[in-house]
């Protein structure tokens, strides 16, 4: 589906690699509603930061909830807007605008708490 | 459906409502939850929130043709098909029909990183989608206080409920909110969801008295609506949830006057009216022995030789039993309840509060639709004065709204007199009171009507014996020595026989007497008319003798002028 959905989305971040992806990559997803602030702010955010601690190795998808409402079930999205790591595994979710870049590093486990 | 008739016509800003199919919820609610508003139903665990939301919902997609979905943020949609199977309830099959959907909302905070602004959009986009797919037009969110747990932000997370129930409301849904009971009195819910939800609360309770569990159900409030204000109790079982109805305050069931046997000969004789009047309540009260039981059985057995139905609530003897003991006695209950026309129902009086017995009798008397019902006895029954009391008079009132004619036994102490546990007599309409009568060395049964409203009956203590034919009623003795019973009953009788006959005896010499006398004054009148004709024969005689004297002198005198005239 994750193709599928890609190509109708508003707004898409980063390059669709393929299924198989190296050690050490990212595959990321946020989930938005429509163009509404929080949204926009939330995949500027996201940019920036991939393009700052994940250079090249990372996948986003940016899916709006107002357009497949039926997405939100499947990785249990409740606060919008979310951001769903899906690799490597475990399943992390950081929701909010991803002002904080610490706290979505920690949450991406980019980066230890401690450190 | 049952609930039509309860609410009434919809009129200028009536409000509508929506039956939750719980028959006597829609009765306390009078007609149902308000229609497009939410409700919130708060409790502590274990009350049965999720199963009131579940039976809403499964009732509304089954009988009144409005879809609903489930939105959990505790229980799997797996566990929770799993939990009401039991209860008939396919949720799988209704899912399929697109007639309910179930979304569960997994909230974990260890699994959520928090940063930035955010909204519950998400919330809405599941749940808008998920009313679309179905058509939606019930919802329940249970328990939407999981977010207070997953979440951090409780800002955000209070201004979006908030928009969450101005959104349900919006789309029309008649929605219930389950949440979780305060532990301060001062909120009812642990996270003021009450301050949302301003339209309809329900409180639901669990509360343990003398180590019995009952579970209670009151309506805080409903805005622009009346609705019953008490505690109700209310039952989960195998059945589902059984909300036991309302006593009417208006005691305007009708009445009969059709006048049914009490199954023994010798009662009736004693009423009035030859029986008991048909939905009334008859209160049987007696010691240890007295043969409470008996007196039930033959009022359960002359119903159904009547080709009526009866339903026997037994608190202290299993079916077996009775139905033994009450063969020993020529009452055969068995052929009856294997005709189907009677039915046992047995029950530890300690197994549930008695309110819950109530609302277990009110289901089987639905169930089974008696005419005829006995309740042995009620004084099994344990709890405060005032508890047993309101719920004797839900229990009689039940039963009489339905036309049910009742006996209910009361064990009494052998010095208890008259004095029911209770205050039950002013419950019942005719009372029964059986006692021990001990004298001479002896034990007698005696029975005696305390009163039978509606009817003349006799004030009598009559002794009965229970015999192989049942309750058999002896002719009373009642004299100058009072009322006797056994063996002094029988040697006064044959006292009184004994002096009767002497007394007859008496009267037949007399009579004899009588006719003697009454001869010789009647010998004495003839001779006395004798000699009175006599002597009037003798005047008589005396006065033809004068009268002729006269006629002679006459002539003499005649025949002298005519002499001396012819000598001149």
């Amino acid at each position: 589906m994750s193709g599928e959905a890609n190509g109708n989305e508003a707004a898409t971040v980063g390059v669709d690699t393929d299924e198989s992806l190296p050690e050490g990559h990212y595959r990321l997803r946020l989930y938005v509603a429509g163009q509404s602030k929080k949204s926009m702010t939330a995949i500027a955010n996201l940019t920036k930061l991939c393009d700052v601690h994940l250079p090249g190795c990372h996948q986003v998808e940016v899916i709006d909830l107002t357009k497949h409402p039926e997405l939100a079930v499947a990785d249990q999205i409740l606060a919008v807007p979310t951001l769903v790591r899906r690799l490597p595994a475990p399943l992390k979710r950081i929701i909010g605008t991803l002002a904080d870049v610490d706290k979505v590093l920690v949450g991406l486990e980019l980066r230890k708490t401690d450190g | 459906m049952e609930n039509s008739s309860i609410s009434r016509p919809a009129s200028a800003g009536h409000l509508a409502k929506a039956a939750t199919g719980i028959t006597g919820l829609d009765q306390i609610l009078l007609g149902g939850l308000p229609k497009g508003r939410p409700t919130l139903i708060a409790g502590s665990a274990g009350c049965g929130k999720t199963l009131f939301g579940l039976t809403f919902l499964v009732m509304g997609a089954t009988q009144f043709d409005e879809p609903g979905v489930f939105m959990s943020f505790e229980e799997r949609p797996d566990d929770l098909a799993t939990n009401v199977a039991s209860l008939g309830y396919d949720l799988p099959d209704l899912i399929k029909a697109k007639k309910l959907a179930i979304d569960h909302v997994h909230v974990d905070r260890s699994e959520i990183e928090e940063s930035g602004e955010y909204d519950l959009e998400g919330l809405f986009v599941r749940l808008g989608y998920a009313m679309d797919q179905t058509g939606a037009k019930r919802v329940v969110l249970d328990t939407l206080e999981a977010l207070f747990s997953g979440l951090t932000n409780i800002a955000v997370l209070r201004s979006e409920l908030r928009r969450l129930f101005g959104w349900l409301k919006d789309r029309g849904a008649t929605a219930i909110i389950t949440a979780e009971r305060g532990d301060s009195t001062a909120t009812l819910t642990r996270y003021g969801l009450e301050e949302y939800v301003s339209d309809c609360v329900i409180a639901l309770e669990n509360r343990v008295e003398d180590q019995v569990t009952t579970r209670r159900l009151r309506v805080v409030k409903y805005r622009g609506s009346a609705h019953g204000a008490n505690e109700y109790p209310f039952l989960i079982d195998n059945a589902g949830i059984s909300v036991l109805p309302i006593t009417s305050a208006a005691l305007e069931h009708g009445v009969s006057n059709e006048i049914i046997s009490s199954g023994i000969e010798g009662i009736d004789g004693m009423l009035g009216a030859k029986g008991y009047y048909r939905g009334s309540s008859v209160l049987v009260t007696g010691s240890s022995g007295t043969g409470k039981t008996i007196f039930a059985s033959s009022f359960i057995d002359a119903a159904c030789e009547r080709g009526e139905k009866a339903l026997y609530f037994s608190f202290e003897e299993s079916p077996e039993q009775i139905m033994r003991n009450m063969a020993s006695v020529g009452i055969d209950l068995r052929r009856h309840l294997d005709a189907g026309s009677l039915q046992f129902e047995s029950s530890r009086p300690s197994f549930f509060g008695f309110e819950m017995h109530l609302t277990l009798i009110d289901r089987q008397v639905q169930a089974f639709r008696p005419s005829v019902v006995v309740v042995d006895p009620i004084s099994a029954f344990r709890g405060g004065a005032t508890d047993i009391h309101s719920t004797l008079l839900r229990l009689v009132d039940m039963l009489k709204v339905r036309g049910i004619s009742t006996v209910f036994t009361n064990l009494i102490g052998p010095e208890g007199a008259d004095k029911t546990q209770h205050g039950l007599s002013s419950l019942m309409d005719t009372w029964i009171g059986l006692h021990d009568i001990e004298a001479n060395g002896e034990r007698n049964r005696g029975l005696y009507l305390l009163k039978s409203r509606g009817m003349s009956h006799s004030n009598q203590i009559r002794e009965y014996l229970l015999t192989d034919e049942g309750v058999e009623l002896v002719e009373p003795y009642f004299g100058s020595e009072g009322v006797l019973t056994g063996s002094a009953r029988l040697a006064q009788t044959s006292r009184e026989r004994a002096a009767t006959l002497q007394r007859q005896q008496e009267v037949d010499r007399r009579d004899r007497e009588l006719k003697l006398k009454r001869a010789s004054a009647e010998r004495q009148i003839v001779e006395i008319r004798t000699a009175l004709e006599a002597e009037e024969h003798e005047i008589q005689l005396l006065a033809e003798q004068a009268t002729s004297r006269e006629a002679n002198h006459e002539q003499d005198r005649l025949a002298m002028i005519a002499n001396r005239t012819a000598a001149e």
